[in-house]
C-alpha cells in the first residue's frame, strides 16, 4: 500500500514535469501534425475523401 | 540481500514505473492540432461551397496556386471580360478564408505565432495535391501539373 501510494506520488511529480516539459517542446512548430491537419482540412475543402480512402489520396499528392 | 538493497531496488522500480506512466500520459497529449472550432468548421464550410465555383478557373489555368498560401489570378486572358470581376471577387474571398483559417488554427493551439508555419504547411499541401493540369507556384514560377 505504502509503495503504492508511493508510484502514485512520483508519478504524479512526473506527469508535472512532463507537461512542463510539453510547454517546452510545444514552442517549437508540430510539423507533422500540421500536415495531418492540413490534409483533413484540404480533403474537406476539395471533397476529396469521396471514394477514395484518405491515404490513397495522400499517396497520390506525394507522388506527383 | 539486505533490507536496504531491496529498499533501494523496490524504489528504483516505483520510479521507473512513474516514468513510463508520465511518458505514455504526455505521448498523447501531443501529436495533433486542434482543428475543431466553430471558426475553423465555418471557414472550411465557405471555401468547400466557393471551391465549386472556382474549379474551372483553377482547370482553365485562370487562377493558379500560389506558393504563399493564397490563390492568384494569373492568367485572366481567358476569362471573358463580363465574368473578370466575379473571378477577381472568388480570388479574393477565398485568400480571405484563407488568411483567417491560418490565423485561428495557430491561435486556437495557443500560439498565434505559429500562423507563419501553419500558412507554409498548407501552401506546401495545397500544392502537392493539385490536381493534374492546375497551375502551381514552385520556385521557378508558375508550372502546370
Amino acid at each position: 500500500m505504502t509503495a503504492y501510494r508511493q508510484a502514485l506520488l512520483v508519478a504524479a511529480a512526473f506527469v508535472t514535469l512532463g507537461t512542463a516539459g510539453c510547454v517546452t517542446i510545444n514552442i517549437y512548430f508540430p510539423a507533422a501534425a500540421a500536415e495531418k491537419a492540413a490534409d483533413r482540412i484540404i480533403d474537406e475543402v476539395w471533397q476529396l475523401r469521396e471514394g477514395r480512402p484518405a491515404s490513397d489520396e495522400r499517396k497520390n499528392g506525394e507522388a506527383q | 540481500m539486505t533490507s536496504l538493497t531491496k529498499q533501494i531496488l523496490d524504489r528504483a522500480r516505483v520510479i521507473l514505473v512513474a516514468m513510463v506512466a508520465a511518458f505514455v500520459g504526455s505521448a498523447f497529449a501531443q501529436g495533433n492540432l486542434e482543428i475543431n472550432t466553430p471558426t475553423i468548421a465555418a471557414l472550411k464550410q465557405s471555401m468547400q461551397q466557393r471551391h465549386a465555383a472556382l474549379a474551372p478557373h483553377y482547370s482553365s489555368g485562370a487562377v493558379g496556386l500560389a506558393a504563399d498560401g493564397t490563390i492568384a489570378l494569373r492568367d485572366a486572358s481567358g476569362v471573358p471580360m463580363a465574368q473578370r470581376g466575379q473571378v477577381n471577387a472568388l480570388v479574393a474571398a477565398e485568400n480571405g478564408d484563407r488568411a483567417a483559417l491560418y490565423r485561428e488554427i495557430a491561435r486556437a493551439n495557443g500560439h498565434p505565432e505559429w500562423e507563419a508555419d501553419v500558412r507554409a504547411t498548407f501552401a506546401r499541401r495545397w500544392i502537392d495535391r493539385a490536381q493534374p493540369g492546375w497551375w502551381v507556384q514552385g520556385t521557378g514560377g508558375w508550372a502546370r501539373k
